[in-house]
């Protein structure tokens, strides 16, 4: 069998693909909830993104090398297992040695092991595929599940807080309080506003990839 | 073997589980010491920037080091103490807030952390815990040695909303509590408010809320209410002390000034009239509690009051503990 090289055309496909074409959020709507929840800042839909990323890429790669032996009939709990144990072990060195950025994460370790793009990733392709194309599909899919977010929230805490990672960008001097006409809007601190900017964004993803037409 | 059979899929999970738990359990007790680590120089940190110290904690090359360096320098003593005032034993640092919260209000252990500043000034530092939002909500509030200003506050929580409740942990919020006032000028307890557009100035009970997060400012305020009153025949009897203390020393004082005037003019040497000296009485009656100037002037009106509050006290303490037992159930 001839050695495929490493960023062949499929595999570099692997990974662009989910980022605009087939992006898990707004292509896919997979992991909707984890969008609305942790994208009032920019920081923590940073973390989430990394560590989602983690988890899909190395949870697809453990069950690409397990997927001769899983019995079928118990697959998705072989899958549950599989991805708990990683957060689980995510959770615990991130506690012992990066505690502060443990300490932001630990909400968001629920949401990672019911996040859809894990599970829906090793279920459609981790399955059927090897490893190395199961580790590049899932950075891919974590990735642009991570574009999303930073979009989502860089829009929410700009115009919520007026505020981007926690640096002040709109000048505390227009604001009404003192004295200026400025005021955040308080809508798009919450997860309805959340819910319509993706809206908004799938509209644009749609219309690129031509359903429309 | 046949990969649908049931002793397949038996033997695969019991194999897959023992596996995992393996891992998890590994891993747990190898990382523990790192984790408990982590929290305790957390606790050490939270309380030190209560007073302001240890501030570059975040640039520090060694962060662990330079918190243990810092508590070592200015936290220089701690004590557990009752409801009622009365000393107990124990480490006041390994005390559990939360375990304490869920006893009965008479059977609490309540820290206390000393802090001897750089200027030798006495700090007070109390922790609290109460409920915000989505979770536990705590913090720690020094306390200068008049029992009544703040010299500085911190709070963390679990969950709240980022963004809004979670704000609480921004040191901006904090600062508002820098210099406010728990005991009003007739010595009654008030706490510090958490109101819409409060914090103002001229106002020395309140600080302004969280715009989006009335749930966990409401907790923020009701937090400091109960968990600082705890502390007030504490405080009562530190500030009684304190007053004896001062009046022994002035009398002192007084003693021995009038010995040296008189050793003075008996050996007819003139010498320089000394100026009130700049000791901590004179300081202490433009800083003290109100409780200290209204006891000078109305000491009968004080008597008074301390019998009501320790009447209070003691209902306080009845009716406090249904009370802490239902929140508990909430929880």
């Amino acid at each position: 069998m001839e050695k495929e090289p490493l960023f062949s055309a499929k595999n570099l496909k692997l990974l662009t693909d989910p980022l605009a074409r087939v992006n898990p959020v707004t292509a896919l709507v997979l992991g909707v909830c984890s969008a609305l929840a942790v994208t009032v800042k920019l920081e923590p839909a940073v973390v989430m993104a990394i560590s989602v990323t983690a988890v899909v890429a190395v949870s697809n790669v453990i069950m690409s090398a397990l997927r001769s032996t899983i019995p079928n009939r118990i697959r998705i709990i072989v899958q549950l297992v599989v991805v708990s144990l990683l957060v689980i072990l995510v959770d615990q060195i991130l506690r012992a040695f990066a505690y502060s950025v443990s300490k932001q994460l630990s909400v968001f370790v629920g949401l990672i092991i019911t996040n859809c793009i894990v599970m829906g990733r090793i279920e459609a392709f981790a399955l059927g595929n090897k490893p190395l194309p199961a580790f590049i599909d899932g950075i891919g899919n974590g990735l642009g599940y991570g574009i999303i977010l930073v979009t989502v929230s860089f829009f929410r805490e700009l115009l919520g807080s007026g505020t981007l990672w926690g640096y002040r960008i709109i000048p505390s001097s227009f604001y009404v309080a003192n004295g200026g006409v400025y005021e955040n809007n308080g809508l798009v601190i919450l997860p309805p506003m959340a819910l319509i900017l993706l809206g908004i964004i799938i509209w644009i993803q749609n219309y690129k990839n031509g359903r429309y037409s | 073997m046949n990969k649908d059979s049931n002793k397949y899929i038996y033997l695969y999970s019991i194999a897959l589980v023992v596996i995992v738990a393996t891992v998890l359990s590994v891993a747990a007790t190898l990382l523990k010491p790192f984790q408990q680590k982590n929290i305790e120089v957390e606790k050490k940190q939270s309380i030190l920037l209560s007073v302001h110290k240890a501030a570059e904690a975040g640039s520090a090359k060694n962060k662990a080091q330079y918190v243990e360096a810092e508590y070592e320098k200015y936290i220089t003593g701690s004590c557990v103490v009752s409801v009622l005032g009365a000393a107990l034993e124990g480490d006041a640092f390994a005390v559990s807030l939360e375990e304490e919260m869920a006893k009965p209000v008479v059977d609490r252990r309540l820290p206390v952390f000393i802090c001897t500043d750089d200027d030798s000034t006495l700090k007070y530092i109390i922790p609290v815990r109460g409920a915000g939002l989505w979770g536990p909500i705590w913090g720690y509030v020094a306390l200068h040695s008049d029992f009544s200003t703040i010299c500085g506050v911190v709070f963390d929580h679990q969950g709240e909303t980022p963004g809004l409740g979670a704000e609480l942990a921004t040191p901006e919020f904090q600062r508002q509590f820098d210099g406010k006032h728990i005991f009003d000028a007739g010595a009654v307890f008030t706490s510090v408010k958490v109101v819409k557009g409060g914090g103002t100035q001229g106002r020395p009970h309140e600080v302004d809320a969280i715009s989006g997060g009335t749930i966990t400012s409401q907790g923020i305020e009701q937090m400091l209410w109960d968990n600082l009153n705890y502390y007030r025949s504490f405080f009562e009897q530190q500030e009684q002390q304190r007053r004896r203390l001062a009046r022994q020393r002035q009398e002192e004082e007084e003693a021995s000034a009038a010995a040296q005037q008189a050793v003075a003019a008996a050996r007819r040497i003139p010498r320089p009239v000394a100026a009130p000296l700049p000791t901590a009485d004179t300081a202490a009656d433009h800083t003290a509690a109100p409780a200290a100037r209204a006891a000078d002037s109305v000491p009968k009106a004080e008597a008074k009051r301390e019998n009501a509050t320790s009447d209070a006290t003691q209902q306080n303490v009845q009716q406090e503990a249904p009370q802490d037992v239902q929140q508990i159930e909430q929880q």
